[in-house]
């Protein structure tokens, strides 16, 4: 049930944006991934979730290789990811959003939905219950019929998360889930992440906020440069020198 | 209150030639009908998928002419006949949906354009075949046990049949989980994939479906003019079903309807005060205002409205 | 041999009017982002001002092919200002289909104001062919070959040398830095628009006296500019030249050696085949990032 990564190499052109990237995310924990802008996090969360195209290396899941898969059918491993810039689908309502997050779930298929088969409108039903439970469990049930991209950008982002979590991760990716939010707002996406990984789903993260990676991490790993300069518990990481030589000291929480 | 509306409106469709009975408005209606196909058809891949087929012609110009051309040289009865149209025309949109699968926007225009430039070409020049220019006359009207629905009242019911089935396939696509992967590709598609929706598989169904629907509307043209020639891949057709369906409102169900009626009926009532180039150019107008001013199309505007209204 | 030859001649005629048709293209298609499907609409245009300066007016036939570009020009100007800049935030699907109004719209009026019987345009080139060796070619079309050459070569100085073509190429590569440098984005897009568009009303200004001017001859035309965008890459000047000499050649030889009925497929198997095999420039897969 691990997520291995070895390896990884991506070049843009003459740059290199990662460059022999390897490591384990342990199954049921929480492990950041941190590192100064351009260190080469997104990318190999791009690389992971298959948006992208590796020069070398390999990223297996339980064993099974991903490189090369498509996003969906990455997804359909269980790996799901959330987006650094607010990914949701603006003119769907709350619900519509996570309902469209429960694809997999549903498996009503082209000649079923021709005939219109009784058993849909039960499948449908079940999944207007998941989508509810998944909304009162981030916390927006009373924006239930709201249209997405009306509401304020924190709660914009716990939709993204209800989106995530609906398609039934057993490995999230949340790429900086605390980014332009207040700090009251990161409590709660931290409390969130805590309770994901109690239902059993291993939490990857990319966050730049060294207050709520060192809080909810048990691994933390460190990219510079687009190479893995450190990996280990959070207080041993914050001591690292190379770290700290990497970010000139403790970052400014932006809260 | 949608609902009476509807019913109203589906008594009012099928009592239509009790008082609507001369030849003149039943042609208008049978025409309005199949051109409700063909925007419901656009819609499904251009309203939903959020992709512009400009070569929606060619898969009507396919079913229309399977649908003849196996009547009338291979002796078919319609029946089969129209189911095989609306097969090989749906084989043609899973051809089109394959070859541009990693084509979005305009890219994707181009290549429906050109799939359909093709098709005309072979239809003008494959005389063999196709009769060439000169067309194919004389596509047997329909029988149905025994009866030939050569009269317009009976070929208005066949049409209708046609529309409600059209409607019946959208409206179940739609509003199931398919319809919900085809509006999250269309509005968010690396969001949509990264929750499991396979791109590929629903753009090319979304093609398959599209296009077999315009080649129903094909055959029904084909057996209602007794006449097929390469016109049916004109480009006035594909411009005329786009602009039903981004006026009527692209991405709802009513909205296609809406513009099939609208732009069958309004061509007729003023053919007398302005011939058919100035229609065509107030089309041209018409689609530029739209992107302006209605850009979401007449029904989501009414909806909006409506909305606004009650609260 | 000397088929071959005489098709090949007809064919840089043919393509040289085709480079015109897409280095005006892959201007507006490649660095202003507008599907522009009016854009033959334009060539159409010039062929038809041609027409009037030259049946009407008997104005010379280099004064004919300056209004005409002047006239096309100044519609594209009209038309980036009135419609295009208003609507610069939004989608492509947007500019898209008022770009297909516009193509509706202006076939339309053409063809209300010419009507749709096609127009020969007269021009004052003796007919007699020049014979070169195994070549036998028109004076009209010499005049059309050189005319194309050199209007190529004026679109290259106009963008590698001037100040304009500096201002351009700069916004097109970044538009925020460009725009702190000075340069009047509004200015810019405006005139890139007109100097495509004139640049295709010349070519159909130039291709009107050889073949007939009919409205629905733009339709091809923009189809066959796409055809050489794609070819030769988004906004790639010498690839446009290449790829507008390139299937004007292909052009002619497919209709000499395999059929003349099935000569415009060309155009469309040319799209057809480079977007299929490869990758549409603008989402180069490697890149594809959320």
């Amino acid at each position: 049930m691990t997520l291995a990564v070895r390896d990884l190499a991506v070049r843009f052109g003459g740059v290199t944006a990662l460059e022999a990237v390897t490591f384990d995310v342990r199954p049921g924990s929480i492990t950041s991934v941190i590192g100064p802008n351009g260190a080469g996090k997104t990318t190999a969360f791009n690389v992971i979730t298959g948006y992208l195209r590796p020069a070398g290396g390999r990223v297996t899941y339980d064993g099974v290789p991903l490189t090369g898969l498509r996003p969906s059918a990455i997804a359909r491993r269980g790996i799901v990811r959330t987006f650094q810039r607010t990914s949701v689908f603006p003119a769907l309502s709350v619900e519509d959003n996570v309902l469209t997050g429960l694809h997999l779930r549903g498996t009503a298929g082209f000649l079923e939905v021709l005939a219109g088969r009784r058993r849909l409108a039960a499948e449908e039903s079940g999944l207007v219950r998941d989508a509810a439970a998944i909304l009162e469990f981030v916390g927006l049930a009373h924006r239930r019929r709201e249209r997405a991209s009306a509401l304020p950008y924190g709660e914009q982002r716990l939709v993204e998360l209800a989106i995530a979590l609906a398609a039934r991760p057993r490995v999230l990716l949340l790429d900086e889930p605390g980014a332009g939010m207040t700090g009251a707002e990161k409590t709660v996406v931290s409390g969130l992440i805590r309770k994901i990984r109690e239902q059993g789903v291993t939490v990857l993260l990319v966050e730049h906020d060294m207050r709520m990676v060192m809080g909810i991490s048990d691994t933390v790993i460190a990219l510079n440069g687009g190479r893995v300069i450190a990996e280990g518990a959070p207080a041993a990481i914050q001591a690292h020198p190379d770290v700290i030589r990497a970010y000139l000291g403790a970052p400014r929480d932006p809260a | 209150m949608m609902r009476a509306g509807g019913w109203l409106l589906a008594a009012a469709a099928l009592t239509l030639p009790l008082w609507l009975s001369s030849a003149y408005h039943l042609h208008v209606a049978i025409m309005a009908g199949i051109f409700g196909v063909l925007a419901l058809s656009l819609n499904l891949l251009l309203g939903f998928a959020g992709q512009l087929s400009l070569g929606h012609a060619a898969f009507f110009g396919i079913g229309a002419y399977t649908s003849a051309l196996l009547t009338l040289k291979g002796e078919w009865s319609f029946w089969p006949a129209l189911a095989a149209a609306v097969a090989l025309a749906g084989a043609a949109g899973w051809l089109v949906g394959r070859l541009s699968l990693k084509l979005r926007g305009a890219y994707f225009v181009l290549v429906t354009i050109s799939f359909a430039g093709v098709i005309s070409l072979v239809s003008v020049n494959w005389i063999e075949l196709t009769n060439g220019p000169l067309g194919l006359p004389g596509v047997p009207a329909p029988e149905l046990f025994g009866w030939s629905l050569r009269s317009k009242t009976a070929y208005y019911y066949l049409v209708l049949a046609g529309l409600a089935l059209s409607y019946l396939v959208s409206a179940r696509l739609v509003k199931s989980r398919i319809g919900r992967a085809f509006v999250a590709l269309r509005e968010n598609e690396p969001l949509a994939e990264s929750v499991g929706v396979d791109v590929t598989h629903y753009l090319v169904l979304a093609a398959v479906v599209s296009a077999g629907m315009a080649g129903l509307g094909g055959s029904l043209y084909a057996h209602y003019t007794r006449f097929v020639s390469p016109e049916v891949f004109l480009f006035t057709y594909t411009v005329t079903m786009v602009v039903m369906v981004v006026a009527g409102g692209k991405g709802t169900l009513a909205g296609p309807l809406v513009g099939a009626v609208l732009f069958t009926v309004l061509p007729e009532a003023l053919r007398a005060a302005a011939s058919w180039q100035w229609q065509m150019l107030a089309y041209g107008v018409l689609l530029v205002l739209l992107v302006f001013f209605l850009p979401r199309g007449i029904v989501p505007a009414l909806q909006a409205l409506r909305r606004r209204g009650a609260s | 041999m000397a088929e071959l030859l005489q098709h090949l001649v007809n064919g840089l005629v043919l393509g040289g009017t085709y480079a015109l048709l897409g280095i005006g293209l892959t201007l507006i298609f490649g660095l202003m982002n507008v599907v522009n499907f009016a854009h033959g609409e334009f060539y159409t245009l010039g062929a038809y001002v041609a027409f009037a300066a030259l049946a009407w007016a008997g104005v010379d036939f280099f004064v004919a092919l300056l209004m005409a570009i002047a006239a096309g020009a100044a519609l594209g100007w009209l038309c980036e200002v009135t419609l295009l800049r208003p609507l610069r935030g939004e989608s492509i699907d947007t500019t898209m289909l008022v770009m297909i109004g516009v193509w509706i719209a202006m076939q339309n009026g053409e063809l209300l104001v010419w009507g749709g019987v096609a127009k020969s345009i007269p021009h004052p080139f003796p007919t007699a062919p020049l014979v070169l060796g195994p070549v036998a070619i028109a004076p009209l079309r010499i005049f059309v070959l050189v005319l194309a050459a050199a209007l190529i070569a004026a679109s290259w100085l106009l963008i590698q040398k001037t100040k304009l073509g500096r201002a351009m190429r700069a916004t097109f590569q970044d538009r925020d830095t460009a725009a702190l440098m000075g340069v009047g984005i509004g200015r810019i897009h405006a005139a890139t628009f007109a100097f495509g568009s004139g640049l295709a009303a010349a070519a159909g200004a130039l291709l009107g006296p050889v073949f007939l001017v009919y409205p629905s001859m733009g339709d091809l035309a923009s189809l066959k500019a796409f055809s050489v965008v794609i070819l030769g890459g988004l906004g790639n000047l010498p690839g446009a030249t290449l790829g507008g000499l390139l299937l004007g050649i292909v052009e002619e030889l497919g209709a000499g050696y395999i059929s003349s009925g099935y000569r415009d497929a060309v155009g469309f198997v040319i799209i057809i085949l480079v977007l299929l095999f490869r990758p549409s420039g603008l989402f180069a897969r490697q890149e594809r990032i959320a």
